[in-house]
């Protein structure tokens, strides 16, 4: 049985999450291609912003597809993934929608502010602070209580999802968490405990400060807070493309996952080490003593366990599919695959691109090796291969999947979802590695126009090639980017609209058992109070120190006065 | 827990390699002496940094001892001194760089080099170098401060030591 037609109040529900994602995946591309055309000094003349109007671009590409974008498709997504892995509807949908419109009114609110630099008859006012928005540069209000409503929404749909399994709990006291939910819920612990930061920093600080009713706020306590919950967001972004991997795309494969506890351990230890590592964001700043960036570097180095981890236990239930499809040889089998299934082949390429994404972050984590590319646009070209596509990619092929058991319809134009993740690959292949060279040559990142152009000559030395050449590649990458985009949008649009029932769906929700089940495991993987705990005290160990000599001079010192845009 | 051989190799290599990682850091600092940009450089008044001491002429100093001290305020949007007027230092000298900022969160980097720090207001940044070469080094900041963010940029000349005037102070 179709999705939509067991859980029709579920299937509503994730629906109008992802309208609202695509809503803002959309014109967060939009921005993404005007800022890398205008930064790359192609059609500069011709396009309608200036180089003030950048940075408002800046904004609304970052906030849109990094905080609206991902966490109305990630809400959504773990709707379906709750209420199907426990199959029984969620214990409040009201809960759940009250959650879902404060998201939607604290993006209208931050859109808005940030919109004003283009149109200056919507009420706020500039708001191009970046997604990062570093006091003291100020925003309007409206800009931080938006970010605030947001996740505060996220916080009460996930409480659903506890409230789900708790109810569920009742009825089956001595199962497994069934995986999927175990993932939705170890992902929203992390979720919990990372984004306690941002909230402290924005409801205690920015709010207050932005209304003028505090004077001050000190800029290096506001922006550790920031990055507390920076890092970990990442892993907000990447678990759910996890949870794909993991579940779907052994199906979509033909096979079945390798290892249900070894999935568990994953997420698990994602509970433990995604919080305790921001100050590798803050490497290079000052104010900081270094044995705390080495406690962060170490407990980033950790990190890749889990994701090198992901990457055996993935490829190897995608040879297991691709070998019961008749595939041989040792990379003979690789042929045997669906590459002509776009859901599979957007996922695979995702997860592919990530393994790039993973080395580049293994540089950056290098505390004295980030000297040379923090900042630089190489920062960039590495978290687009991460959030932009092994979180974007892998969520767009999630919903070629997902999208009709949603609705009751087939997916339309399948030629042109089939074409759309490799154009992505391709693009994002060109544009990440023009980023990741013009990063080691020491190009800025976040910066409107070229500098140094009366200097005859570029102090930028690239090792081969040049600074045009990689602008070009940059250009094309966010060109063919772009247009992969608008076919997604088509083909999502084209199945939405389309009439229902016009045959049978292509496919079904039923996902196959691990080949080493739940049971393989250990209980105490299921005990996730005792994660939540020791996460808790990690984090401690990790901020508590350099929290406090922050704070011990007075909570607002030394205190910096607002500096509107 | 049922675990495959493949899988345990790939877990031991898997954890080599991060071992491996954190070994490069740890030659990076005690075998080449990188250090971190950390907190010795105390803190300013975010708003006045001027009317910190070393801040009130910001310039290049050198002191009995022979080390170079180079105090540089940033503004929305320039480095004082560094836009108006290169900032002159020595080759073969070890020059200490204290950056601090009075207005928004800046960035402060030598294009294409290890000298780079986040300046943030109240906080004071402090990197030492040490050129080995002479010739001109280009400043960006790196980190957006806001809508003239793209103007701001300076130089670092090094020059030979003998052309190198101490007590200089280049103001801008």
């Amino acid at each position: 049985m179709t999705f939509v037609d067991e859980f029709p109040g579920e299937a509503k529900l994730v629906r109008w999450h992802f309208g609202v994602s695509f809503v803002a995946l959309a014109l967060g591309g939009l921005f993404g291609i005007l800022q890398g055309l205008y930064r790359t000094g192609y059609f500069r003349d011709a396009l309608p912003i200036n180089a003030t109007e950048y940075y408002a671009v800046l904004t609304a590409h970052g906030v849109l597809l990094a905080l609206v974008f991902t966490t109305f498709f990630i809400c959504g997504m773990f709707v379906w993934a709750v209420t199907r892995s426990l199959d029984r509807p969620l214990a409040s949908g009201r809960l759940a929608w009250a959650g879902f419109l404060s998201m939607l009114l604290g993006t209208v609110l931050a859109a808005t502010a940030i919109l004003n630099t283009f149109v200056p008859a919507l009420p706020f006012e500039d708001s191009a602070v970046l997604y990062t928005f570093y006091s003291p540069l100020k925003a309007h209000p409206a800009f931080y209580v938006g970010a605030a409503l947001l996740i505060v929404g996220s916080w009460v749909v996930g409480g659903d999802y506890f409230l789900t399994f708790r109810e569920w709990r009742k009825d089956n006291p001595d199962s497994r968490i069934p995986l999927q939910t175990f993932m939705v819920l170890t992902t929203f612990i992390m979720w919990y405990l990372a984004t306690l930061g941002v909230a402290v920093e924005v409801v205690f600080f920015l709010i207050p400060w932005s209304f003028g009713w505090i004077e001050t706020v000190d800029p290096l306590l506001t922006r550790t807070l920031f990055w507390f919950f920076g890092h970990p967001v990442v892993y907000f972004w990447l678990l759910p493309g996890y949870v794909a991997w993991y579940t779907i795309l052994p199906k979509l494969s033909g096979g079945r996952l390798l290892s249900d506890p070894l999935a568990r351990v994953v997420f698990v230890l994602f509970v433990l080490l995604s919080t305790p590592v921001g100050f590798h964001h803050q490497y290079i700043d000052p104010g900081i003593a270094d044995g705390f960036k080495a406690i962060a570097m170490t407990n980033t180095m950790m990190l890749l366990l889990p994701s090198l981890l992901t990457a055996f236990t993935v490829v190897a239930s995608m040879e297991h599919g691709a070998r019961q499809r008749g595939g041989e040889g040792y990379f003979g089998w690789l042929r045997a695959l669906p590459w002509d299934e776009p859901a599979f082949a957007g996922m695979a390429l995702a997860g592919l691109m990530f393994a790039a994404g993973g080395f580049s972050g293994m540089i950056n984590a290098g505390m004295n090796i980030n000297y040379l590319i923090h900042n630089t646009v190489w920062v960039p070209g590495h978290f687009h291969l991460t959030v932009g596509t092994a979180f974007a990619l892998t969520a767009m092929a999630t919903t070629y999947w997902l999208f009709p058991q949603l609705t009751g319809k087939r997916l339309q134009h399948r030629t042109l979802a089939m074409i759309q993740p490799y154009l992505w690959f391709v693009g994002m292949a060109l544009m990440s590695n023009a980023m990741h060279r013009g990063g080691l040559a020491g190009l800025p990142r976040r910066t409107a126009e070229p500098l140094f152009q009366d200097a005859g000559g570029s102090p930028f030395e690239t090792v081969v090639g040049g600074v045009s050449e990689i602008q070009f590649q940059i250009a094309i990458g966010a060109t063919l980017l772009f247009t992969s985009l608008v076919l997604f949008l088509i083909v999502v649009l084209g199945t939405w609209l389309s009439r229902p029932r016009i045959g049978e769906l292509r496919v079904n929700g039923s996902l196959p058992e691990p080949l080493s089940g739940a049971d393989d495991g250990p209980r105490v993987l299921d005990n996730l109070a005792l994660w939540a705990g020791i996460a808790v005290l990690l984090v401690v160990l990790a901020y508590g120190v350099p929290l406090w000599g922050m704070v011990e001079n007075g909570l607002l010192e030394p205190g910096a006065s607002p500096i509107p845009v | 827990m049922n675990i495959h051989r493949f899988e345990k190799l790939w877990l031991a290599a898997s954890l080599l390699l991060i071992v491996a990682f954190v070994g490069t850091i740890v030659y990076g600092a005690l075998g080449a002496g990188i250090a971190m940009v950390d907190d010795s450089g105390g803190t300013v008044d975010p708003d006045d940094p001027a009317s910190s001491p070393n801040f009130e002429e910001p310039g290049v100093y050198e002191s009995a001892d022979g080390e170079v001290d180079v105090y540089v305020i940033s503004r929305q949007f320039f480095f004082q001194p560094g836009s108006n007027d290169p900032i002159r230092v020595p080759a073969d000298r070890d020059v200490t760089f204290h950056v601090a900022s009075a207005d928004v969160t800046h960035g402060f980097q030598l294009v294409g080099t290890n000298v780079n720090t986040m300046v943030i207001p109240g906080q004071v940044a402090e990197i030492t170098v040490n050129f080995e070469e002479t010739g001109t080094h280009y400043i960006v900041c790196n980190e957006y401060c806001g809508a003239g963010h793209h103007d701001m940029e300076g130089r670092v000349q090094v020059v030979p030591e003998a052309a190198f005037d101490g007590q200089e102070v280049s103001d801008s």
